[in-house]
């Protein structure tokens, strides 16, 4: 579904990807964990062509993301729904038109239909009734939820997740991973997640792969990745200061 | 020697940048003027913005400006006997020159410091590149509307501006400076011409332009979170500032 090769991407004199390859598959929720500032961030947004590589390929169903603009690569985003770590809800809207911009955009729905499709969204995500407030009303985790249910408006074929947990405390973040695993089962989309959080990767991956200094390291099942006897997927995974990745 | 040229290399480097990303985003905002969608729901939310809101603050400097220029005229001419002028020369000032830039200046103050900031926030909560994920293309959605509401509304503020501020003054010469009311008002219609107030409604659209464009721009470009948004917005008054300032000298230059 996604294939990254060779890709490459410095700012200045810091390369934060380096010769990356990682293949993702199709209906699968693959989980990319890391180090905080480590461009898990990067990688996500060269996939929906919001950053370009300076060298590489992004093939998305074996068409190159990295090389197309204008209305080619409005088209492959269509096939996407992004959740981005703060949510990035619209603030001059409402929670319901926000969630129905990509309707309004891209769709020839109706009104009527429209609300439908929002109620049905909001309410998959349980956030039933939720139409006529305003992002600034909502509590992080809320938001968190009003933005995926913005993402699976349009039923992608593909959604992207930035951080998805972090900044919420620990049972909503078990809520929302609970929410990915849900919807990823019942619509069967392909899923990228980026996070650092160990316990959620292992609670929503059918992959995990690590990136570590602008390349991915291991890749394999949740159990794989566990077992691993790679030191530094085993320092990431046990959580410890010390080991081949220097802390501070 | 080599940090010399540095100090000098680095900010011209800097500026040739703004100017070429300014020039890129304008070009491709008017290229989306020609192109659907046509978003007129969000034109007409920024024509009542950049519009509508500025109505009451343009009037009350509109017409105090005019007051104000009443009653220095009237001080100067009138060591010489020239009283029966101030009208004229009053209205010449408001149309060709004060009418313009003291609204483009007002609004600059007023909405493109708020283009700024509204853009900038959504750059910096990652609004913007919600936006593109979501194939809308941001310059369509956020700076087409902004930019042709900012060249319409400013020549319509304008003329209110020129008729407040004549209003302003010929209430001051002729109310409480008794100067001739026929004399005033027959000097002012015969001196003043039609071309002053087209010159200077071309003038203000040019300005209604620089201002949006450049919130746009500083708000487009906002970097480092919501220390970085207060510098963007302060940043696009004092470009604007200087942009009308500057560039209304030069159009004045070539059209007068």
């Amino acid at each position: 579904m996604i294939e990254l090769s060779d890709l490459c991407k410095s700012f200045g004199p810091y390369r934060v990807l380096d010769h990356l390859d990682l293949s993702i598959s199709r209906g699968q929720t693959t989980v990319i964990i890391g180090r905080s500032g480590g461009g898990k961030s990067v990688l996500l947004k060269h996939i929906i062509g919001l950053m370009k590589p300076d060298s590489g390929k992004v093939l998305v169903s074996g068409r190159d993301v990295a090389r197309m603009t204008g209305a080619a690569l409005a088209e492959i985003r269509k096939k996407f729904g992004m959740l981005f770590q703060e949510a990035a809800l619209f603030d001059s809207m409402t929670v319901g038109e926000n969630v129905a911009f990509p309707l309004r955009e891209h769709t020839r729905l109706s009104e009527r239909e429209i609300a439908r499709v929002v109620e049905e969204k909001l309410a998959s995500v349980g956030l039933s009734g939720a139409e006529t407030k305003m992002p600034s009303e909502l509590s992080g985790g809320m938001k968190k939820r009003a933005g995926l249910a913005r993402a699976l408006a349009l039923d992608p074929e593909i959604i992207l997740f930035d951080e998805p947990t972090t900044g919420l405390d620990p049972l909503m973040a078990d809520a929302i991973d609970t929410l990915i695993a849900k919807t990823q089962e019942a619509t069967g989309a392909t899923y990228v997640v980026i996070s650092h959080d160990m316990e959620g990767a292992f609670k929503i991956a059918h992959q995990i792969a690590m990136l570590y200094e602008g390349k991915i390291i291991a890749k394999g099942t949740p159990g794989e990745i566990r077992n691993s006897d790679h030191p530094v997927v085993r320092q990431f995974v046990e959580g410890r200061a010390e080991g081949p990745i220097t802390v501070v | 020697m080599t940090t010399f040229f540095e100090m000098l290399g680095r900010p011209t480097l800097a500026l040739l940048e703004g100017f070429g990303r300014i020039t890129v985003l304008f070009l491709s905002a008017v290229s989306w003027l020609f192109r659907p969608p046509f978003r007129l729901r969000l034109l007409f939310k920024q024509m009542e913005f950049v519009g509508v809101r500025s109505f009451w603050v343009v009037a009350v400097t509109g017409a105090f400006t005019g007051m104000v220029l009443s009653l220095q005229t009237y001080y100067g001419f009138r060591t010489f006997s020239a009283e029966s002028l101030v009208g004229a020369t009053m209205a010449l000032a408001i149309t060709r020159e004060l009418g313009p830039v003291i609204t483009a200046l007002v609004v600059a103050g007023r909405a493109g410091s708020a283009i700024a900031a509204e853009i900038g926030t959504m750059r910096v909560s990652e609004q913007i590149d919600a936006l593109s994920a979501m194939a809308v293309d941001p310059v369509q959605y956020l700076v087409t509307p902004r930019i042709l509401a900012g060249v319409i509304m400013v020549p319509m503020l304008v003329v209110m501006a020129d008729f407040v501020g004549i209003a302003g003054g010929t209430f001051v010469g002729v109310g409480l400076l008794d100067i001739n009311a026929g004399l005033f008002m027959d000097k002012m219609t015969t001196i003043v011409e039609l071309d002053d107030i087209f010159n200077g409604l071309i003038k203000s659209a040019v300005f209604g332009l620089i201002l949006t464009l450049v919130g746009c721009y500083k708000g487009f470009y906002t970097t480092g979170g919501a220390e970085g948004v207060g510098r963007a917005t302060t940043e696009s008054v004092v470009v604007s500032s200087l942009c009308i300032l500057v560039s209304d000298y030069f159009l004045t230059a070539a059209m007068f």
